[in-house]
């Protein structure tokens, strides 16, 4: 049996837009006016029946890979198959088995009512009527939107709208189902609708492959057998999520929370440092920092450049490696 | 692969893409009449702009027939008559009473050519802006990515964007066409509707064959797509001859021929002439403002849709792969 995602070497450039003004550094290319590397020669097998998690920062490529595979897109150079189809040559038997949702999606008809729309999109698979109505009933009362069944789409709040785009993608009953960012801007409540359904698809039925990209750490955490860790364009490290924290044990993770500061790039110079990440609260003019260290040591010396900056620490705390710390530590920032 | 494979795979797909179509239809037949509104934009506005037209018409036949025989008023007529041909008639011959009789069933024939005419302008209207641009759209609110990865056929989408339209537009037009009848009190004299039936389809395939077409080409040029549309819009009412049979801008010397011949690629343009013929008669303005004969302006239709179905086919297959060769079906937020 092939894997169901598998990508060799895969890159993808967009052009940019390059009449806006001529080229004066080789730098340019990042700032968005000469040509970007989304993806830079990734390799990646995802198994049959995987939740596998990607996750980066904004910009990391994870949105033009999941694109690629969805036959959106096409690679620039290497190769990606999906259910052993080459997406290049081959979409038509992978668009059978695919379905894909993205968070925020605003995708649909406002006239139509919820159940409407979401057979309407069923249809475009061949889910016979009767099949398709009998599904999407199910799964609205699954993810709690029965009452807004005859609701007319353009009066859907976001996050009930985001179910619907739920149920869209699990109507036609795929066999590898891509979410991108799926549970983005929504509540608590609605958010663990959805990562449970997920998670018990994959898990309770066979042969059910789902590729989840995702900002939220505890997420991917949470839900992914297998994570790879993509920033601008490549793929930095790819493993459960309890290999990925067994590779920082050896190092200390400290967390502060202390008043504005001025400067942080110093941080990084402190022996000892591996890498840190920072992030203002505007509502508590408070920094949040945490430290990946080789040990010890170096706390007394980051302490001491807060003080120096005149800026109070309110917490300093040690904590065992999360999936964050893993992230720190590959990229160099956190995601937020 | 085996026959019977083949077989079941051939008929997999043939429910597939008609499902789609269904599908894609749904929204245009049921959503858009949930919006009573529709009434007063799409049937009683239109109205309002045939009965400009008629107006005038009106107003010239009533002064051919009255003045005809005064000089100071045959200077007047000879001054403001569009139509040469129905002019000078009227000159000469208004005291005479079945000339009288020609003169006012010129001026029906007239009327109910803008009637006629103005009620193909929702099908062209329907076609430039929810038809041709309608990818645009699709892509801007998020759909055509949905609908580019779903394993339909892209025609089938396009068949069903069209199957809608014309649905939906036929039942605009039929109101728009039964008031102007009512209001204007126009009469058709219809010898043989199951040609006219014919003529009528025919011309919605190979207009929205056209739209299908145009749709493809406005997926990649994006917001300039409205311009576009816009920049078709009035000047095809022109050459197409919506308020005035086309055949009347082969009089005008110089371009009138050039201009009838340009418009009538436009499907509407021949269509409507046809329609014209069948529902007013062939002698209607004494058989003088007619580009061609029935049977070949419904095989010039004919041949345009085939054209127009199989260009669409094709630009669509070719630039979906451009457009996924540059990113064009997924970057609205990218």
């Amino acid at each position: 049996m092939p894997f169901a995602v598998e990508t060799r070497d895969l890159t993808r450039i967009f052009a940019g837009k390059k009449r806006i003004r001529r080229k004066r550094h080789a730098s340019e290319g990042e700032d968005g006016s000469g040509p970007v590397t989304a993806l830079d020669h990734v390799a990646m097998e995802i198994h049959d029946g995987e939740l596998f998690g990607l996750l980066g920062p904004n910009g990391a490529g994870k949105t033009t890979l999941i694109k690629i595979l969805a036959t959106l897109l096409l690679p620039t150079s290497g190769e990606a198959y999906v259910a052993g189809h080459d997406v290049a040559k081959d979409p038509f038997p992978i668009r059978q088995q695919i379905n894909m949702v993205c968070g925020g999606e605003t995708s649909g008809y406002g006239l139509l009512t919820t159940r409407e729309n979401i057979w309407m999109f069923s249809q475009f698979y061949g889910v016979p009527s009767k099949v398709s109505k009998a599904r999407i009933d199910e799964l609205m009362h699954v993810f709690g939107l029965w009452d807004k069944r005859d609701t007319k789409v353009r009066m859907l709040s976001t996050g009930q709208r985001q179910k619907m785009n739920m149920i869209r993608g699990f109507v036609t009953d795929p066999s590898i189902l891509f979410l991108d960012e799926p549970t983005l801007g929504l509540d608590v409540n609605a958010a663990r609708v959805i990562r449970d359904y997920v998670m018990n698809w994959v898990r309770k039925r066979t042969g059910k492959t789902v590729l989840l990209t995702t900002h939220y750490m505890m997420e991917a955490d949470e839900m992914c057998d297998r994570i790879a860790i993509i920033d601008r364009g490549k793929i930095l490290a790819c493993d459960t999520p309890a290999n990925l924290k067994r590779m920082i044990r050896h190092d200390t993770t400290f967390r502060l929370e202390v008043d504005t500061l001025h400067d942080v790039t110093s941080f990084g110079s402190i022996r000892g440092v591996k890498n840190f990440s920072h992030r203002e609260d505007i509502a508590t003019n408070r920094a949040h920092l945490t430290f990946i260290l080789e040990d010890e040591s170096p706390v007394a010396e980051i302490l001491s450049r807060i003080t120096t900056q005149a800026s109070k620490v309110h917490s300093l705390q040690k904590s065992e490696p999360t999936l964050e710390d893993v992230f720190i530590s590959m990229v160099g920032r956190g995601l937020e | 692969m085996t026959e019977v494979a083949r077989r079941t795979d051939l008929r997999a797909r043939i429910s597939l893409n008609l499902r789609a179509v269904v599908g894609r239809a749904y929204p245009r037949v049921i959503g858009a009449n949930r919006e009573p509104s529709w009434i007063f934009f799409e049937a009683f506005l239109p109205l309002l702009g045939i009965a400009a037209y008629v107006f005038i018409y009106q107003a010239l036949g009533e002064r051919a027939l009255a003045n005809a025989t005064d000089p100071a008023k045959v200077a007047e007529i000879q001054a403001n008559t569009i139509y040469q041909a129905l002019g000078e008639r009227a000159l000469a011959n208004a005291t005479d009473p079945a000339k009288v009789a020609e003169i006012q069933a010129n001026t029906n024939a007239l009327i109910a050519s803008v009637v006629l005419g103005g009620t193909m302008v929702a099908f062209w209207l329907n076609v430039l802006w929810s038809m041709a641009s309608q990818l645009y759209w699709e892509k801007e609110i998020g759909n055509l990515q949905l609908y580019m990865m779903a394993p339909m056929s892209r025609m089938a989408l396009l068949g069903g964007m069209a199957l809608g339209g014309m649905f939906m537009t036929s039942v605009r037009a039929v109101s728009t066409l039964a008031a102007g009848v009512l209001v204007f009190g126009v009469v058709y004299r219809i010898v043989d509707p199951l040609t006219l039936l014919a003529v009528f389809f025919v011309t919605l395939i190979a207009l929205y064959g056209m739209g299908m077409m145009f749709a493809s080409l406005y997926l990649l040029w994006g917001r300039e797509a409205w311009h576009l549309s816009a920049l078709m819009e009035e000047p095809i009412f022109f050459a197409s001859g919506f308020y005035f049979p086309i055949g009347g801008l082969t009089r005008v010397p110089v371009w009138g021929s050039a201009v009838a011949i340009a418009g009538s690629f436009i499907p509407a343009g021949l269509g409507l002439d046809a329609m014209r013929q069948l529902a007013l008669g062939p002698t209607a303005f004494g058989g003088q403002m007619w580009l061609f004969s029935v049977d070949v302006e419904l095989a010039i239709l004919l041949v345009l849709a085939v054209v127009f179905l199989v260009l669409a086919r094709y630009a669509l297959a070719y630039l979906e792969v451009l457009a996924k060769r540059e990113g064009k079906l997924t970057s609205r937020h990218q």
